[in-house]
């Protein structure tokens, strides 16, 4: 982890000193212990500021769209997937972006380790190899980081970045394809039983659209839910509203979304907002063969067809 | 005729202008018989169906969604169905894996020459439907306003 601070360090610091981009975008410690915070750094004498820890959970490439200047940004393997995207979609310059790869171990989820010593307070962690140590004014405490990862660093297949121009460490080994065992259970049970589910996890939701703004691919300029003319769904908590709005977002992330778990950790309230995002994931990938991100030269699914594309839900009667 | 105080679904037909929809204008002046229980609403292409068109009719109480458009190869604009198809195929599978009820948006494809199709099309839709009785999932139910209790209770 020290030594791909430093590395990320001395590469930010190498390209803004042969003004090769005008920002690096980056993590920073954040105020509070297990708190990383995406950080800008236009000038070299701040690129002390930039780390690498088990909590740079944020997406970076949704600082992306709209950008003018060139930048560098440093990307995990879901970033680097979601820069991949955007360059497909014409909201980013393959020459805009210098990415400066970094293999992922996945990334801790701070909910659980405060779960597994609350009411305690952390005042102090720390990162050692698979284990992340925690000190508080009356406690230490050690846990090992595998158990604590985000559900989606758990499910990550291409932890090292699919594209890079520079990278910081060495690249991890890539695990095998995803199973979708999730899915596969959740479309066994019956059609109730889904709806119930479905109905209680949306219940939650505040729509808050936090899930929105922090996925890297949600970029229009109007999103539908702000839409007034026309009005395409209501913008309270009405509970047809707000499922509705949750299989919309999903499904306009359909073959899109690459499964960096933004959402997810930007939910406020706990929505399980990867399982429509997960079982298109599944479905794109029966159906077209495809998987977001891996490719600059692949046409996205829903951009294309071919002529004998599945319609086993065609009613032939 | 549907008969008084007994449930008929109410289904919502989009329909592509250059097939289906000529295919149902051809049932009509055939003289077929066909469940009167679908509303037709012509759009340019399948392609054109927006999901939440489908969304928006089940909220509104629809029991039952129905797309069709021009077979594929045929489409008037040439790849519009193909386009379509893809989506619809997500569609289909994202809404059932949500807990709507399989069967309550279902599509097909009628040309202009297919009249007797799009007749048995509607009555099997129509069937389906019936035997999964009235939709409750996503109908939304009207605000009635913040001060409605306080006039009315």
């Amino acid at each position: 982890m020290r030594q791909l601070t430093t590395d990320i360090r001395s590469i930010a610091r190498k390209l803004l000193q042969e003004k090769k981009v005008q920002v690096v975008i980056g993590f920073e410690r954040g105020s509070m212990p297990l708190r990383s915070r995406p950080c800008f750094v236009r000038k070299e004498e701040d690129v002390e500021r930039l780390v690498w820890d088990g909590f740079c959970e944020n997406t970076l490439a949704a600082y992306l769209p709209k950008r003018k200047e060139k930048v560098a940004i440093v990307a995990k393997g879901c970033d680097s997937r979601a820069v991949v995207e955007l360059i497909k979609e014409k909201q980013a310059q393959r020459e805009q972006v210098i990415l400066i790869g970094v293999p992922c171990r996945g990334m801790i989820d701070r909910t659980r380790v405060e779960a597994n010593v609350a009411p305690k307070r952390i005042l102090q962690a720390e990162e050692r190899e698979d284990v992340l140590i925690l000190n508080g004014s009356d406690f230490e405490q050690a846990l090992s980081r595998s158990d604590l990862l985000h559900d989606s660093c758990k499910t990550c297949t291409h932890p090292n970045p699919v594209l890079h121009d520079v990278l910081a460490g060495q690249p991890l080994v890539e695990k095998d394809g995803d199973s979708f065992s999730d899915i596969e259970a959740f479309d066994a049970m019956t059609s109730e039983e889904r709806w119930a589910y479905v109905s209680k996890e949306v219940d939650k939701c505040i729509r808050c659209y936090a899930c929105r703004n922090a996925c890297p691919l949600c970029y229009c300029p109007e999103c539908f839910v702000d839409a007034s003319l026309p009005r395409w769904i209501g913008k309270s908590t009405d509970a047809s509203d707000t499922t509705i709005f949750h299989l919309m977002r999903a499904y306009h992330l359909a073959g899109r979304c690459v499964s960096c778990g933004a959402c997810e950790r930007a939910c406020p309230v706990g929505v399980d907002i990867r399982k429509l995002n997960r079982k298109l994931q599944k479905d794109v990938k029966a159906l077209f063969g495809y998987e977001a991100g891996l490719s600059l030269d692949e046409t996205s699914p829903l951009a294309t067809f071919r002529p004998d594309d599945p319609e086993h839900f065609i009613v032939n009667p | 005729m549907v008969e008084s105080g007994k449930w008929e679904p109410k289904i919502v037909a989009f329909l592509c202008n250059w097939c289906s929809y000529a295919g149902a204008d051809l049932a009509g002046t055939s003289r077929i018989q066909y469940p009167p229980n679908v509303r037709i609403i012509r759009v340019p292409c399948s392609g054109r169906v927006n999901a939440f068109f489908i969304l928006s009719s089940l909220q509104k109480g629809v029991d039952g969604v129905l797309v069709s458009g021009c077979h594929p190869g045929e489409c008037h604009y040439l790849t519009g169905n193909y386009s379509a198809r893809r989506r619809f195929a997500l569609l289909k599978n994202l809404l059932e894996f949500a807990g709507i009820e399989e069967g309550r948006v279902q599509f097909s494809w009628v040309s202009a020459s297919e009249g007797v199709r799009f007749a048995k099309l509607i009555e099997r839709v129509t069937t389906r439907i019936k035997t999964l009785g009235p939709s409750k999932r996503l109908v939304k139910t009207p605000d009635r306003g913040p001060f409605h209790a306080a006039v009315n209770d």
